[in-house]
């Protein structure tokens, strides 16, 4: 039929034979795109007497926002946190793969290393828009060096460190720039921690709290702090389990009432069926639903066979699904896919279909302040998209409303 | 007048939806001869556009050559609001099946001059040679009392009407409008054909006021039995307040009907 249109002349597409992620729940609607954005098709029929130049048969597939990962080390051989001259190659690599898995934004992630390899690496990379090209840069995620010794997990302890005074300041001697970062995770008990959390949440930087053991205790002082606490969960989440009950941890946090209305409490978790126990899923799926952020926190070795591989300044070796500190037992990082944490964490949590797409896409974005721009299939929402069959499998994926990987192909 | 008298409500659904289907083919519209349907909105009317629908999905009939010309929509509420008459068409009708936007007609009730957008959609009726059905439940916002030679033009609802719509407004009585615009009585009779649907037994003693007793401005629909091409479909159901001899002599005649139109 002839396109109309009196708002513009962009070409619109019109998926249809699909159903989509819209208010909490999957809908039997077409999902009509222009411009990179979901497009109002009620306005566009009475305003501009408009129609679609291009219809897509989704052939009954599920259509979520596209996925977006907010804690990803690297994957395919590409170590985000090794300063090489070819960062940028690195990051665009490895944004290109994830295509596949339905991520169309991410957060390329950083391990505590030396104040040298922030400065080479930070610089290199920008905050930019995903495309034919790759998924969507957000950020860095800085995960350390300001963490604590005792639940260091992976991360190399001779790194570590304490705020000096002045607080901020030595934040940025550290990192060189914080221009292109999108979190930042540190450990609240540090001393100077929380005029660095104000700062940082003033500019716009999610806060990630790498600690949890004290973690109520911290909350009710940080309490009237601005901006969105991320309690990102330590690889060997076993911990967060640990419920006592003079020392509630995150569970405490999670379903604390003292965060003040209007703030939100997120929390990371690694859905691979090795770093969480299924019991802590369900646990802190029924705790705090609306609040669960599924990451990978895929590691170099992520899409690749078994073998020795380098993270930061340590040496893993992986074994099937696993990936270890060489020598130790000690989990260093998990190589699962985002769609197959989308899967298991439904499997394991008995969650419906709705949450667990929502725990990929909208739960992220919100995290962020990015929402509903990102993470939603609203009217005005950037067309990034991800298609999925009855399973959860990807079919293909699609950035401002272009396609950019499609099974099979 | 013709009274088809179906089991049910799907019944009678389909029954009504099958004939506007095939009076549509028999008059095998074109770019330069349209089919014009008059279209009403309510619950009564959801099982015919359903059907309609899928009439279109299986390839047995596209709305391209249609204009269709809406009763009536409610005044001072926005257009994209969920309870607005375009709303309901919308997601009722329009986004399923082929018509094109420019061949949809329906009264804007938030428009400066408001007589002016009524005496505006009268002509277009008119350019448009009027209406060729007119399918109807209690034809628009013509509530008891309004002239039997009315036009379109602005309607201050009953209170009655409005209290029963509170419930789509949060149960908020000062969210609901007041007024509506609505073609008039006189504006469906120009009509070529008129097809009422009538379901439910609360609407029993409506269908008798309509065709058992005298034209009345009191019970609008009466007006219809001055209308040389009208049909009533109903549900058993609406037929409890007729007589037994209307009925029995209506059943009899839709044997006919039956094996002529479907």
């Amino acid at each position: 039929m002839p396109s109309n249109k009196s708002v513009s002349d962009a070409p619109i597409t019109q998926f249809i034979n699909c159903r989509i992620l819209r208010d909490n729940e999957l809908q039997r609607e077409d999902l009509w795109v222009r411009e990179g954005r979901i497009l109002d098709p009620e306005k566009l029929f009475f305003d501009e007497q408009g129609y679609a130049d291009k219809r897509v048969d989704c052939g009954g597939s599920i259509i979520a926002p596209g996925f977006i990962d907010v804690q990803i080390n690297g994957g395919y051989g590409i170590d985000f946190s090794q300063a090489s001259e070819d960062v940028s190659d690195g990051v665009s690599f490895v944004a290109k793969k994830i295509l596949e898995h339905g991520v169309t934004s991410f957060c390329p992630t950083l391990v505590t290393s030396p104040p040298e390899v922030y400065h080479k690496v930070l610089p290199q990379v920008k905050v930019h828009d995903g495309g034919p090209h790759g998924a969507g840069v957000l950020g860095f995620h800085l995960e350390g060096p300001f963490i604590s010794a005792e639940k260091k997990g992976a991360h190399p302890e001779k790194y570590l460190r304490t705020f000096k005074s002045g607080g901020l300041e030595h934040l940025m001697e550290v990192y060189g720039s914080l221009d292109d970062v999108a979190i930042v995770t540190l450990a609240p008990e540090l001393p100077g921690s929380q005029s660095v959390v104000r700062e940082l949440s003033q500019r716009g930087i999610t806060v990630s709290l790498g600690e949890h053991r004290v973690l109520l205790l911290v909350s009710e002082s940080v309490s009237v702090q601005p901006g969105r606490f991320h309690a990102l969960s330590n690889p060997s989440v076993s911990a967060v389990v640990q419920f006592h009950h003079r020392d509630p941890g995150i569970v405490g946090l999670l379903t604390s009432d003292r965060i003040p209305a209007g703030r939100a409490v997120y929390y990371g978790m690694i859905a691979d069926g090795i770093h969480t126990n299924p019991a802590a899923l369900r646990i802190a799926h029924r705790a705090h639903p609306s609040g669960l952020v599924l990451v990978t926190d895929a590691i170099t070795a992520m899409g690749l066979p078994p073998g020795r591989h380098t993270l930061g300044q340590q040496v893993i070796e992986i074994q099937g699904l696993h990936a270890y500190v060489a020598g130790t037992k000690t989990l260093s990082g998990s190589i699962a896919t985002m769609d197959m944490c989308v899967r298991h964490f439904k499997q394991a949590s008995g969650c419906s279909v709705q949450e667990a797409l929502e725990a990929a896409s909208l739960h992220p974005a919100q995290l962020l302040g990015i929402s509903p721009k990102k993470g939603k299939l609203d009217y005005g929402s950037d067309a990034d998209l991800v298609l999925l069959d009855e399973g959860l499998n990807v079919k293909a994926t699609y950035i401002s409303g272009e396609e950019v990987w499609r099974k099979g192909q | 007048m013709k009274l088809i008298i179906l089991n049910d409500y799907d019944q009678a659904s389909e029954w009504a939806a099958k004939y506007i289907r095939n009076k549509i083919l028999q008059f095998s519209p074109g770019p330069n001869k349209y089919f014009t349907l008059g279209l009403p909105t309510g619950s009564t009317p959801l099982g015919c556009y359903k059907k309609l629908i899928e009439y279109y999905k299986n390839g047995d009939l596209s709305f391209q050559y249609v204009k269709t010309f809406n009763m009536d929509e409610y005044v001072g509420l926005p257009r994209d609001h969920p309870e607005s008459y375009h709303s309901f068409m919308w997601n009722n009708f329009f986004k399923h099946i082929d018509i094109k936007a420019e061949n949809t007609h329906i009264l804007d009730g938030n428009a400066a001059d408001l007589q002016a957008e009524c005496d505006s959609f009268e002509k277009k009726i008119t350019a448009a040679g009027g209406f060729s059905i007119g399918p109807d439940g209690h034809i628009a916002f013509n509530e008891p009392g309004s002239s039997l030679v009315s036009r379109t033009r602005v309607k201050t609802l009953a209170k009655d009407t409005i209290m029963a719509n509170a419930r789509f407004f949060d149960g908020d009585l000062s969210k609901v409008p007041t007024m509506a615009l609505t073609v008039g009585v006189g504006t469906v009779m120009d009509a070529k054909e008129v097809m009422i649907l009538i379901t439910g037994a609360h609407k029993a003693f409506a269908l008798y006021k309509a065709i058992e007793e005298g034209v009345n401005h009191m019970w609008t629909v009466s007006a219809f039995q001055q209308h040389p091409q009208t049909i009533f479909v109903c549900d058993e159901d609406a037929t409890l307040e007729l007589r037994v001899k209307t009925v029995k002599y209506f059943k009899g005649e839709t044997l006919n009907h039956r094996s002529c139109s479907c």
